[in-house]
């Protein structure tokens, strides 16, 4: 499923919205979402999952084509770790 | 770093201020969303957000494992995880704004 996917069930489940706030709806959950992590917040959905960002420490890293080394410099990534309620959900067959 | 923790209740808000429905519906309308990305992994379909990231549902084998406390053996039996791959637009803008 794709986000315009999502946006046209979503949409087709809202038939009284029309389509121009389902689309901000979506992309306002995913901005909202981006811009906590950016901040450095956690994003906590209980039974779906937490969003965090982890640090990378810097390290000395290799091209691996020439096999030179570089220096990787610490950076911050993005982190999902699944809610009890969806990992539950994906084991349960339906 | 600061580190508060935005939950369902923040992104309702965004959404009530954003799109100008109801409070109520503005949390009935994240709750959707959610459910309806749930309802395609529970399906074992990928779910794709572009600039966000994308959800997977990877198929893992069954392995031994041990119980930590007591060093007893025991069956890890085969199960179904979810991997969030972020996209590179979000490693992008984390890595730049996070110094």
């Amino acid at each position: 499923m794709t986000k315009s996917e999502l946006i046209l069930r979503l949409s087709e489940a809202n038939p009284h919205l029309f389509q121009r706030d389902v689309e901000r709806l979506v992309s306002t959950v995913f901005d909202e979402i981006s811009s906590a992590l950016e901040s450095g917040d956690r994003v906590e959905l209980r039974g779906f999952g937490a969003f965090s960002v982890k640090k990378r420490e810097a390290r000395v890293g290799r091209n691996p084509r020439t096999g030179e080394s570089v220096k990787v410099e610490s950076k911050f990534v993005p982190f999902f770790k699944t809610g009890k309620q969806l990992r539950d959900r994906l084991n349960t067959s339906d | 770093m600061a580190s508060n923790t935005i939950t369902r209740a923040d992104l309702s808000e965004a959404v009530y201020q954003e799109v100008g429905l109801s409070r109520n519906e503005s949390a009935e309308l994240v709750e959707s969303v959610l459910d309806e990305v749930t309802d395609a992994l529970g399906r074992g379909e990928m779910v794709k957000i572009s600039s966000f990231g994308s959800f997977s549902v990877r198929q893992k084998g069954q392995r031994v494992g041990r119980n930590p406390k007591t060093g007893e053996e025991v069956p890890i039996l085969p199960r179904r995880v979810l991997v969030f791959r972020p996209s590179h637009v979000l490693k992008d803008r984390i890595k730049s704004a996070l110094k």
